[in-house]
Formats: C-alpha cells, structure tokens, sequence
C-alpha cells in the first residue's frame, strides 16, 4: 500500500546502469605501466613536437616527487599506477575525412549513447557541434566547416598540437600548472586527447559545442585534457558528458580542464557525468579525480554547471579565478551519489579583481549508503575591493544510512567584501510524497517531481537539450524500477 | 458513495478509531465534529491510505470497491481528495506541473488520453477563478511562500482540477478569515453536484453557515456517537461537547 524509506532504498539499489556495454572495436594499446619510455611512446605516437615532450617529461619528474592528496572525505584503495594502460586508441590507419568513413562499430557505439551525429549530419537546424573521444583518443568531430567560416577552432586536443602550436603553447599549462596537484602532474605527462576550443574576438559562437567522453577499453586510464580560450568580447556554450562500460575493476579518469576568458569574454562549461558508478556492492567504477579551473580577465564571466551522477569515486572542484576587476564567476551543481558511490565535490573562487562577484550554488543528493561532500573555498585577496560572494549548500538525503557533509572555507583579507553562505540538510519528506500519492501520483514520479524541484535552480542553468538528458538521468539515478 | 463500517485504527498500537460506522450517498454533504483528539484527522488519514495508520479491523466501501485494498494513489485515482489541514510545500515544482502530472496520471488510470496544454490551460483558468486564485499562484512552486488563506484555496482549486467523487475536508476553515471561509465555502458548494459527495470534518460550527451539511456526526472516543440534521451543530457550538461526553459515558 505505502511506500517506505526500505522500499525507496532497495530500489535505489536496484537502479540500472544504462550504459554499461563495451564495444568490441580493435584498440592499439601501449604496454602497461608507467616510466619515460612509456610517455615518450606516446608522444610519438601522437607525432609531437619537442616542447611537448619536454613538458611531459618535466612534468613526469615532478608527478613522481609528489604523493596522492588524502584530505579528501573519500575512502578507496589507491590505483596502482604501474597496472595501468596509459595509451588506447581505438585502431584506424587513416582519419575520418567524412562521416561515412567511421567505423560501423564505433557509431553504433555512438546511436547507443544518444549522440546521433549522422542525424545532425543531415540536419541543419541542429546546434550542437560534437566532439567524440573514447579511450583517450578523439574520434569524430562535427561541424568542423562551419565553424570555421567563424575563426572558431573545434577539435581534437592532438589536431590543436599539430595545427595550432602557438595557441596549445601559450595557453596550457597557464590555469593549472603541471605542479598544481598529484593527479594534474600525472595527467600532464600521459594525456593522450581531449579537446581544444578557441572563439576569436569579438565572436558569439552560434552553436553548442559538444565533447563526449567515454572509456571503453579495459584497466585503461582516461587522462584527456580540455583548453577552451574566448578572446576578448567572445562567447562559448560548451557541454561535456562522459560514460564508461560497467566493469568489475576500477577505472581511472584524471582529467585536466581549463577555461580561459579574456576581456569581456564569457565561457559556459556544462557537464553531465554519467561514468559508471559501481554495482550494488561498490564493487567496479570508475575514480573521478578531475582538475577543473578558468581564469576571468577583465569584465569576464565563467560559468561552471555540472551534473554529477556517475563515478565510484569524484574528486573535483572546478573553480574560478578572478583575476580581471569586475569579473563574474558562477558553479551550479547537482550531486547524485547512491550505494557506495563517494563525491567530494565542490567549488573554489578565487577573488583578486576589484568588484568581483562570484554566486555558488550546490545541490547534493544522497541516496543508499553513499557519502556526499560539498567542499569550497571562497578566498577574497587583499586587492579584491568589493568583492561579493554568495554560496547556497543545500543536502537532501534518501535513506538513513547516507551521509551529506558540508565543508565551506573562507579566507578574506579585504574588509570590503560581502560573503554570504547558507546552507540547509533535509530528508525527503514523507509528507511531500504521501501529498503527491494523495493528488493520485506515482512512487516514482513523486520522486522525480521533489527532486526535480530541489535541483531546479541548477537545471535552469543547462541548455535546453542537456536539461531534459539531466532530468532523465536524475531519475534513473534515483529510482530505478518502483513495485 | 462510501460506507464505514465497524471501522478500527490505531497509530504504533495505540487505537483511535474504535468501530467507527458511517455512510454517504451521492450527492450528500457530511460534517464531521467532534473535540480535540477524538480521531476526526485520524479518520481523514485513514481514508487516503496514509501507511503510519494500521487498519485492525472494519471495513470500507468506497462506489464498490474495497478501499481498504487500494494504494493510495489508487484512492486517489478512484475519486477519493483529501483537502490537506496542513498543504504540504514542494519547493521548485510549480503547481500547474504538479496538477498535470496528477491530472494525467489519473487519466491514464482510467484509460482516458493526456490532457492537451491549451485544454489543460482552459481548465486552469476556469477552476482557478471558482476559488478566486491569482493565476500567478499558479505558476509558483506548490504552497511555497502561500499564505495560510492562499494554501487552503489552493487546495480547493486542486480539488476543482480533479473533480473527485468524494471529498474530505479536514480542518479546511482553520486559520481562515471571514474572506478566505466564504471563498473556500463557495467553492465546495459551487462544486457540489448530485454525482460527487462531501465529508467536511471541522471544529467550529462557523463553517456550516456557509457551506451547510445535511447530516452532521459528533466524533467522540474514535466513534460516531451522535448524529442529526445541520441544527446539531448550533446545538454543539451553543452547548459544548460534555453534554455528548457525559450522555456517552453514561451508557
């Protein structure tokens, strides 16, 4: 007759992985382990130039000085890096000159995770231009013609390194440093693809600019690196999602994001993580460890909206740095964790421009007996004159066994400024799902209207096409099959 | 309509409901008074299905299903609303998608199609002016920041978009003004109709001088120990309940 919180968690429990297939594509795989042969293999793999290696290696020498970071509130046994695959390419001679030359395989591959690029091929009112990376390496990009008619730049990470040198050469490397943390040091020396953006000045890029990324090898490591640049005046919407096969072992995925807005520029980076979490036992998924930060010159705005729902483990914090007077920075998040999934997630503005103003809002949600952590860091330098912060932490929890922890840091050396943090915990209510059973509502999409609800103001910040994926997504995270 | 028969509740072992018998036909309005914690919201909760309620024994039909089998959202589905004492607020969740959703999963119970968005929009319109309802409310999160007048008409223009058989008010007057009763009142007789039926279950006789019962039922010791026409009610408001007390007692 009711529903009770024991039923509401064995579904959780129960909720299937949609996306756990592997696809059977022959891939070129480096040996496994880690050492300088391994990173100069790759970097000839990929037909670098010497500066390229040079700061890999460099950046190789300083990884192995340092040790993993364990202030994080997440438990797991850490990788063993020397068991790790570090290059997996799916196996082709030649480049994709045209869609009909991609492997059936891989857009099958592709038709399963709803990017129907042969569709937008056809279609011209389509928005959104995708960027397909699976296992390390970037597989099809779309919309490549058309944007160029702009100036804008949208491709792979590698064809940026071969056709715009200059460019990967200025920027990467200048928002994180090689040195900035463990897993930024690792993922600089072995990176293997990802994708570049640049939007000339002046420019309002007409489309979504999409990457997809997905892990489908085995005991391989996903290490992609992102560098979106908007010069001055321009303007970005980019969006990324990510899933992986379900496997038994972990998967490793350390990222590298960074954003460069430069005057009057504005870069939105949405993302909707959807790697795979683990079973019911939290035995397999995929360990998120991601460095994620933009820098706002002048008068710019970076925007950060994320959906996080995957991963057996996330470690994560995109952040801002305002450096440029006036600058804007903003992070939208919606946490989902359920059986043994653990986030520590979270967010860090950095205020160095005078009247810079930064709005933080995060959402958590815990289900089974998942930990989920909001960790920020609002730090407002001596020069920041005026600076404004508002941060809103919100945790609503599912179940009795899951935890919702808030870990918010402060640090203000100007006494101009105005920082402003609330934060609430609340349980699902009882009342709010026997008021929608009531109205003749079901179990099920009682849930999904409260939850929905409770991240609304996170969702409204995704464009439309991702907003209605991230609500299905919510859902199945959530509910699984009720009855 | 409905028919209470022999009805026993109790909530973690403690009975509230103790032989409860009562009957409603089509078209009927039935009050419901009786002094604090004699079972009245009990009563109300039983009905709708809420599962910290343990039905020990009795029985319900409701238009000739057994109710007491039914989901609560399958009560729901059948015809049975429940005006909430207190509404309960779902922040972000406007109210006109809250109504679709519960307007079109009730359709979809009775095999009939999804409600179109100009149809469902007209029907909005409409039942929204019966209870006198800013159509900005709307539009706003369900009760969220209501006021408490803005909450029990918001019930009522709930109550007009399902259009249920039965439906039960419970405590629906209090924390009304003079204003808000006469609009909430209107509204129920304004939806009164030969098919559907009414149990209003109050404290004050006030009230029932707006939307006036034909029977009204004195709840006591989780029984209906004394029922009559709308007079009982000046009666009780006049006399007080411990004259029913000490007439039970006695016995």
């Amino acid at each position: 007759m009711g529903y009770t919180e024991n039923e509401l968690a064995k579904d959780l429990e129960n909720q299937e992985y949609k996306f756990g297939f592997v696809t059977n594509i022959e891939s070129d795989k480096a040996p496994k382990g880690l050492n300088e042969d391994i990173i100069r293999f790759i970097s000839a793999k990929k037909n670098e130039p010497e500066w390229l290696l040079e700061h890999r290696l460099k950046a190789f020498e300083i990884w192995k000085t340092m040790t993993e970071p364990e202030w994080a509130h997440v438990h797991y046994n850490k990788p063993d890096f020397q068991d790790i695959t570090y290059y997996s390419a799916p196996k082709q001679t030649k480049k994709y000159e045209s869609w009909d030359d991609v492997d059936p395989e891989m857009k099958a591959t592709m038709a399963k995770l709803g990017i129907s690029m042969e569709e937008q091929q056809r279609l011209t009112g389509t928005n959104v231009a995708v960027d397909f990376v699976m296992d390390s390496v970037s597989v099809a990009t779309s919309f490549k013609a058309k944007l160029g008619e702009l100036g804008i730049i949208f491709c792979s990470f590698s064809d940026a390194v071969q056709d715009h040198p200059d460019l990967v050469k200025k920027y990467m490397g200048t928002v994180v440093p090689t040195s900035d943390n463990f897993y930024a040091a690792l993922n600089s020396a072995v990176f293997t693809d990802g994708s570049f953006c640049y939007i000339p000045k002046g420019v309002r890029c007409p489309m979504e600019l999409s990457t997809y990324f997905r892990i489908n090898e085995g005991g391989t490591g996903q290490f992609e690196r992102t560098l979106v640049i908007a010069d001055e005046g321009a303007y970005v919407s980019y969006l990324e999602g990510c899933t992986a096969p379900q496997r038994d072992e972990n998967q490793l995925h350390a990222a590298v994001v960074e954003l460069i807005a430069l005057d009057n520029a504005e870069i939105k980076y949405s993302t909707v993580q959807n790697w795979y979490p683990g079973d019911k036992d939290g035995k397999g998924g995929v360990f998120n460890f991601v460095t994620k930060r933009g820098i706002c010159e002048r008068n710019a705005k970076i925007s950060w909206t994320q959906v996080e729902t995957g991963s057996a483990v996330t470690w994560k914090y995109p952040s801002c740095i305002l450096k440029g007077d006036n600058s804007i920075g903003e992070f939208y998040s919606v946490a989902v964790t359920n059986n043994y999934q653990q986030a520590d997630t979270g967010t860090k503005m950095v205020h160095l421009g005078k009247n810079t103003k930064s709005t933080i809002i995060s959402k958590g949600i815990s289900a089974g007996k998942s930990q989920n952590s909001y960790r920020g860091l609002v730090q407002i330098h001596k020069n920041a004159h005026n600076a404004r912060n508002f941060s809103q932490c919100d945790s609503l929890l599912m179940t009795d066994e899951c935890g919702a922890h808030t870990f918010p840091y402060i640090e203000c050396k100007n006494s101009s400024a105005k920082i402003e943090h609330e934060a609430t915990t609340s349980k699902i209510g009882e009342d709010q799902i026997f008021y929608c059973l009531q109205r003749g509502i079901s179990e099920e999409k009682a849930i999904s209207l409260i939850v929905n609800g409770y991240c609304k103001e996170v969702l409204n910040q995704l464009p439309m096409e991702f907003a209605v994926e991230a609500q299905k997504l919510l859902a199945i995270s959530l509910e699984g099959s009720v009855g | 309509m409905i028919s209470i028969k022999n009805l026993h509740a109790s909530i973690d072992g403690k009975e509230i409901l103790k032989g409860l018998n009562l009957e409603v036909k089509a078209g009927e309005i039935h009050a419901i008074m009786g002094p604090n914690g004699a079972g009245k919201s009990t009563l109300a909760s039983v009905l709708a299905g809420r599962e910290e309620y343990e039905v020990t024994e009795g029985s319900v039909d409701f238009d000739g299903q057994d109710l007491l089998e039914l989901s609560t959202e399958d009560r729901a589905r059948e015809g049975l609303f429940l005006a909430f004492q207190y509404p309960v607020e779902i922040p972000g969740v406007s109210n006109v998608n809250f109504l679709r959703t519960a307007l079109n999963e009730i359709r979809e119970y009775r095999g009939q199609e999804q409600i179109s968005a100009k149809d469902f929009m007209a029907l909005v319109r409409e039942k929204s002016a019966i209870v006198e309802l800013d159509a900005k409310l709307a539009s706003r999160s369900v009760n969220e920041g209501f006021s408490g007048g803005e909450k029990k008409r918001n019930e009522i223009f709930q109550m007009a978009m399902l259009a249920p058989k039965l439906a039960i008010l419970d405590e629906t007057d209090s924390g009304l003004d003079i204003d808000a009763l006469r609009i909430v009142a209107n509204g129920v007789n304004t939806l009164k109709s030969p098919n559907n039926a009414t149990i209003v279950i109050t404290h004050y006789q006030r009230l029932l001088d707006y939307i006036v019962p034909d029977f009204v039922h004195v709840l006591y010791n989780g029984k209906i120990v004394k029922s009559g026409p709308k007079e009982l009610a000046l009666e009780l408001e006049e006399k007080g309940y411990d004259w029913i007390k000490a007439e039970v007692d006695a016995q």
